[in-house]
């Protein structure tokens, strides 16, 4: 039974304020941040709610996102609830300790802004942040709206402390153009929510009366065996988002999956694009069906564990692959999310041609004029029959 | 050390306090040190025991009976760094290549 709709709370929220009333209702132990655009507001309203009694956790302000994150790891280590946030140069500033929180096993949330990389320096939205925090044992959430954002947090809590799982998940929200967007978001009533994420269960706590060490050395006796563990818990993620996914649609009738298909099924080019990307690739699919082209959409959310054969099975016969993304790999082969689709296609019966458009840097707007051009350019490559590995759209060149 | 990703504590945990005890670092010698009773001043008469504060790793052992003051290294954490032998102000202690 989903909940009924006279307790659900309606409000017009930016993204990053949407974020802010999950982790409230999440009924965190400890939030330890530090300010950085855009991820600023849901840490300011959450202090709101801290300030004015709202919840009972321990706000922890620190001098650098390093402090963050290390407060984080020590707090989920003598088993609280914990959640942070960030967003570019903070999210850099954070990489030795992201790798310590995955490493070490602690289901911390961290909520993220996604925003471009220094240098020069800019505030505006691209998935440079996130892609660089890829290998580090995260579990990556790309979100497209508000609401989104808001289901996706709480979910982020019970998938994180998941006894198979016990991994950090990074929640992305594309900074200000989801951040600071005002949308329509459905809130559930607070009791729900707490049966929902229920009591954080660690598996082995920092306790006086029963010591143990966290995090010491390994060396290559045991480090290798260490690894392997994370890597199997990371494979565990599908199967336990699925399950956590299902109680949620339960609760509210919505879920995302890890990745959302739209009018695949007999697309002759699929594009592949992560967070708000996918609202305007769908508008440009129904655009360039009605001039008679066969384009679907193929909206990522999952980026950590990537879903590798889903994609494979959603692509199908698909006769190309248009991937739009927002982030650079500087001297890869092709950029981070490619990599990742052509990967998954290798095996494929009919392997489709994969075109790569680098769009979206520093914020530069991608209108749908930009997917047009990418789709009219993997149309050319297809009558070639080859296309180049990557290139960028929508710069002055 | 033959123990599978999944017979260990997850994360590099340690969940039995003190086992490094169990670690024995005397296989990391390269030289061992050579005690000489005769100019000792534990053995003669219970004093100094630099060696013994100064050893990282409390390896050396020194134990009193009946009035008599014996003296020993534990080779077994001894890691040969040679802080006794250099602490020793009566050169009661050398090092000595294992490889001899």
């Amino acid at each position: 039974m989903t909940v009924s709709k006279d307790r659900i709370t309606v409000e017009g929220l930016t993204g990053d304020a949407a974020i802010a009333h999950a982790l409230r209702q999440a009924d965190l132990d400890v939030l330890s941040a530090y300010p950085i655009t855009p991820q600023t507001i849901i840490v300011e309203d959450y202090q709101k709610f801290a300030a004015d009694g709202q919840v009972k956790a321990k706000v922890i302000p620190v001098e650098s996102e390093h402090s963050a994150m290390s407060a984080c790891v020590g707090a989920s280590a003598v088993g609280a609830r914990v959640a942070t946030a960030s967003a570019s140069a903070g999210l850099a500033l954070m990489w030795e300790i992201l790798y310590c929180a995955a490493s070490m096993r602690m289901p911390i949330v961290f909520t993220v802004a996604n925003r471009a990389l220094s240098a020069p320096i800019n505030i505006h939205n691209d998935h440079s942040d996130g892609m660089g925090m890829r290998d580090s044992g995260f579990i990556q959430l790309y979100c497209q709206s508000s609401q989104e954002a808001y289901d996706t947090t709480l979910m982020a809590f019970k998938l994180a402390e998941h006894h198979d799982v016990l991994l950090p998940v990074m929640v992305g929200i594309d900074g200000f153009i989801v951040s600071h967007n005002v949308e329509r978001v459905e809130m559930l009533p607070d009791d729900e929510v707490s049966k929902f994420v229920g009591v954080r269960e660690p598996v082995q706590p920092l306790d006086p009366d029963n010591p143990i060490t966290m995090g010491p050395l390994a060396l290559t006796d045991y480090y290798f065996e260490f690894k392997e563990q994370q890597d199997k818990a990371i494979q565990n993620v599908p199967r336990v988002y699925k399950e956590v996914e299902d109680e949620f649609e339960k609760l509210t009738g919505r879920k995302y999956g890890m990745f959302e298909t739209y009018k695949t099924e007999d697309a002759d080019i699929i594009i592949i694009a992560m967070s708000s990307m996918g609202g305007t690739a769908k508008v440009v699919a129904d655009a360039l069906r009605e001039r008679g082209d066969k384009v679907g959409v193929i909206r990522l959310k999952m980026f950590r564990p990537f879903p590798t054969k889903d994609i494979a099975k959603a692509v199908g016969k698909a006769k190309a692959v248009a991937v739009f993304e927002k982030a650079m790999s500087f001297g890869a082969a092709t950029h981070p999310l490619a990599l990742e689709v052509r990967t998954a296609l290798y095996e494929a019966e009919q392997r489709p041609m994969i075109a790569d458009f680098v769009v979206g840097l520093g914020g530069r707007d991608v209108p749908p004029i930009t997917f047009v051009e990418g789709v009219d350019k993997t149309k050319e490559y297809l009558k070639k029959g080859e296309a180049p590995l990557y290139e960028t759209l929508g710069v002055r060149k | 050390m033959s123990e599978k990703y999944n017979e260990i504590p997850m994360a590099g945990n340690i969940i039995e306090p003190g086992n490094s005890l169990k670690y024995k670092t005397g296989g990391w010698r390269a030289e061992r040190p050579i005690h000489t009773d005769e100019t000792c001043l534990w053995v003669k008469n219970g004093t100094c025991g630099r060696c013994w504060i100064f050893c990282p790793d409390n390896a050396v052992v020194l134990t009193e009976k009946d009035g008599k003051h014996a003296y020993a290294y534990n080779l077994e954490y001894c890691k040969g760094c040679g802080i006794c032998a250099n602490e020793c102000p009566t050169q009661s202690i050398h090092m000595e290549s294992e490889s001899k």
